[in-house]
């Protein structure tokens, strides 16, 4: 934490500067402390973003539940969607009014929380059935947003709505994509600056990925912005300013392709979105390239896996940094940017924090995009370092991937971390990794590109990394750049995370136990068997009667859970791109569900 | 020559014919017939009235070596594995099962193929050539061990399955 300011001006040695510089360095050093951190916001007990604020911190400030009294939390009410696949969102929690998307077919539920298990109405959007011949990973969704009075969120068939969320009347609908291109939409959308964003799923099927925004009160599109071709559809402009000369040129999303690559090149936006209200900034990363096979498409593949910062407004790009040039193991630059203001060597830095597919949290300067440290939170072989001077990653060249056989590269196509999101307590400082240790081989083979029809080429295995375990939770410190303590999972933690101001982190595990951890030391604190896996995003609120709830959704399925969900053959452990190998035992530990939990002190 | 060699010459050609039935190859198969969504193959036991006389399209490709080799290869090159892997599925369901959401009578797969199915299976009706659609069936028949075993291929084209990373492993055999 900070020191006082007495010592800090001592260390730095500014007793020879003269008086008038160390007033102003003084002033500086006083003003940073004391500047409102992003991570700080005010906390009114509600959920009304996935990520709980436009930082994605997933803390609650509520203080009610602690690592002493967790051990007494009870089951509160419950509520079935009788859906049977992966159950990913995070329930919203505004007005006293719970809101919940299902999975195909998305069905909008408002619960009343001053009457458990009542539902106030339903909307029921009718995506088309045919879409779920498009979703790459079970026919899941992430969750909605609410603003002024309106929820939002994304149908599989590439619909987003506006619902009143009053009266469950439909606002507006805008068509975004088109199945037959391999388009489908799953991810969670935020509001910023005044619109709805939202992005296209599609990386195995060779759709051209984009990112939009559009009008909150009308669902007119604003912007689109694509991840590959000219810079006129990327939306780089003269405000574009990457830190790194690798990410510098003009159109450089045509240019690092082959012909009309670009064109069915993947970088879709399935993205966590994150928004710093003060810099007007929404940052988020592009899908993996099309096709898997990375032989098929020579060159750097930009804009694929690449964090992207732009103005919510008009979608213009502001930087850019390519995580995983010319990927060559489905390492999607899409997971969770935390946005933090931290002290770094002594200065506070506006900070990133992206654990990304390949294993490496990067701690990014958020103004500027310059790569402060990128160290491994889980097993890598795929790389030994990131080169900070030219941001390059210093690729394992024995484990490139293409037409040809490669054994154990970790980690695997799901990466050290897949979607599912971490969380930070600004009490402890620690970021909450919720992620995987599993290794794979893979095996190249041509892709033909066929629109609607997955564009991969490759031939997957997947196995448990170094230990045996296939996942694991991590308190990692983003300063220090280093794990604090890690509690293995059987399973990879498919599940999203949660952590109060009681100290308490909350997840779920593929297995179907829904735990509390002491936030300090990772013990156990509670831990509760659900009806199915847990792959959702658990959440804390404060109820009509001023209690502190936790909720999450259980319900198997998802990429890592797909042997369940979709009633897969283990005998093939190809299947479901590789991961049926490594979770060929998960159907005895948990069958199909869906099931709101919410626990409460009794 | 006598017309006793000519009978014994005779016999023994029939009978080499029906022998290689399953070694014949058409080689001029006809490429631009394409299958085309229409009258249906039965998909249901309940047959009101009483159960009927049905015609059921034959598959020429029943039985037939070379066509269920053409069958993977095609299985791969459509996209097919992309959904399905090898047999084991993903975005698609399984295709090594024993209980079939439609059926796997080959009229019935054909059928699945060129109409497509409500949740997903895509609809290649006038795309694919009639002929390839029947070794694609061949082939996922041979998958479930519904084509004699001479004519089955013994892997799939894909890696290897190395039993070692299968994760738990197999339960061994007992002897």
């Amino acid at each position: 934490m900070t020191d006082s300011l007495g010592a800090k001006l001592h260390r730095r040695g500014t007793m020879a500067i003269p008086n008038t510089i160390a007033a102003a360095a003084a002033l500086f050093c006083f003003a940073g402390i004391l500047l409102p951190q992003i991570q700080n916001e005010a906390d009114d007990g509600q959920w009304t973003m996935a990520a709980k604020n436009p930082a994605s911190t997933r803390y609650s400030a509520l203080s009610q539940i602690t690592t002493a009294n967790a051990k007494n939390l009870k089951l509160a009410w419950t509520f079935s969607t009788g859906l049977t696949k992966g159950h990913e969102a995070a329930p919203l929690v505004v007005n006293n009014t719970m809101y919940i998307v299902t999975p195909w077919p998305n069905i909008l539920y408002a619960l009343d929380l001053t009457n458990p298990g009542a539902t106030k109405w339903t909307y029921s959007p009718h995506p088309s059935a045919s879409s779920q011949g498009t979703a790459c990973c079970d026919v899941v969704n992430r969750g909605a947003v609410y603003y002024k009075g309106k929820i939002f969120y994304n149908t599989l068939d590439n619909y987003t709505v506006a619902v009143d969320a009053t009266t469950g009347k439909q606002v507006w609908k805008t068509l975004m994509g088109d199945i037959n291109k391999g388009e489908s939409m799953t991810m969670a959308p935020i509001v910023a600056g005044g619109k709805v964003i939202v992005g296209n799923s599609g990386g195995e099927f060779g759709v051209h990925g984009w990112m939009a925004g559009l009008e909150t009160e009308t669902g007119k599109i604003t912007w689109r912005a694509y991840a590959t071709g000219p810079d006129s559809q990327v939306l780089i402009g003269p405000d574009f300013k990457p830190f790194y000369a690798k990410d510098r040129g003009k159109d450089l999303g045509v240019k690092t392709w082959q012909g009309d690559q670009w064109k069915i090149g993947g970088g879709s936006g399935w993205s966590w979105i994150s928004y710093d209200p003060d810099l007007d900034l929404i940052y988020y990363g592009t899908s993996n390239p099309g096709p898997w096979n990375a032989d098929m498409r020579p060159g750097d593949n930009k804009w694929t896996c690449t964090l992207f910062a732009r103005k919510p407004e008009t979608g213009q790009a502001v930087w850019a940094y390519q995580i995983n040039p010319h990927d060559n193991h489905d390492y999607d630059g899409v997971n969770e940017n935390i946005l933090l203001d931290l002290t770094i060597h002594g200065q506070v830095r506006k900070v990133l924090a992206h654990p990304d597919r390949n294993g490496r949290m990067y701690l990014m300067d958020r103004t500027t995009g310059e790569v402060l440290s990128a160290e491994a939170f889980a097993y890598v072989n795929t790389s030994d370092s990131v080169d900070l001077k030219t941001g390059r990653l210093h690729e394992t060249d024995a484990k490139k991937t293409g037409f040809k056989t490669v054994r154990d590269i970790c980690p695997a196509p799901p990466g050290g971390k897949d979607w599912q999101p971490s969380s930070f307590s600004p009490r402890t400082g620690l970021i909450y990794i919720p992620h995987n240790n599993l290794c794979a081989e893979m095996s190249g083979t041509p892709a033909n590109y066929i629109a609607g029809t997955p564009y991969v080429g490759s031939d997957v295995r997947m196995y448990p990394g170094p230990g045996g375990n296939r996942g694991a939770l991590t308190a990692w410190d983003p300063v220090a750049a280093k794990p604090v303590w890690s509690v293995k999972e059987m399973f990879p933690a498919w599940s999203g995370t949660v952590v109060t101001a009681g100290d308490v982190v909350f997840y779920g595990t593929m297995d179907g136990w829904f735990k509390a951890l002491d936030a300090h030391n990772g013990n156990l604190l509670w831990k509760f068997k659900v009806g199915s896996g847990v792959i959702g995003q658990p959440i804390s609120y404060k109820g009509p009667d001023g209690k502190q709830y936790v909720a999450v959704l259980a319900g198997v399925g998802g990429w890592s859970g797909a042997i369940v969900s979709g009633g897969l053959n283990a005998a093939d452990g190809t299947a479901a791109l590789g991961f049926v190998n490594a979770m060929a035992d998960l159907p005895k530990y948990t069958t199909t569900g869906g099931m709101l939990y919410v626990f409460s002190l009794p | 020559m006598s017309s006793r060699y000519l009978r014994v010459a005779g016999v023994f050609f029939s009978l080499l014919g029906v022998a290689c039935q399953r070694e014949e190859r058409d080689l001029r198969p006809a490429p631009t017939r394409l299958a085309m969504p229409g009258p249906a193959a039965r998909e249901s036991l309940l047959q009101p009235g009483g159960p009927q006389e049905t015609l059921t399209p034959v598959n020429p490709a029943e039985g037939n070596g070379y066509a269920i080799s053409e069958g993977q290869r095609l299985f791969n090159a459509y996209n097919c594995s992309g959904c399905h892997s090898h047999g084991g599925g993903g975005i698609g369901p399984p295709l090594i099962k024993d209980v079939w959401i439609y059926g796997n009578d080959p009229a019935v797969l054909f059928d699945t193929i060129v109409k497509g199915r409500p949740n997903g299976m895509p609809s290649w009706g006038g795309r694919l050539p009639e002929y390839e659609i029947w070794q694609i069936v061949a082939y996922i028949r041979s998958l479930n061990n519904l084509e004699p075993k001479s004519v089955t291929p013994t892997r799939s084209d894909s890696i290897e399955q190395n039993s070692h990373t299968l994760t738990p492993p197999p339960e061994p055999k007992p002897q």
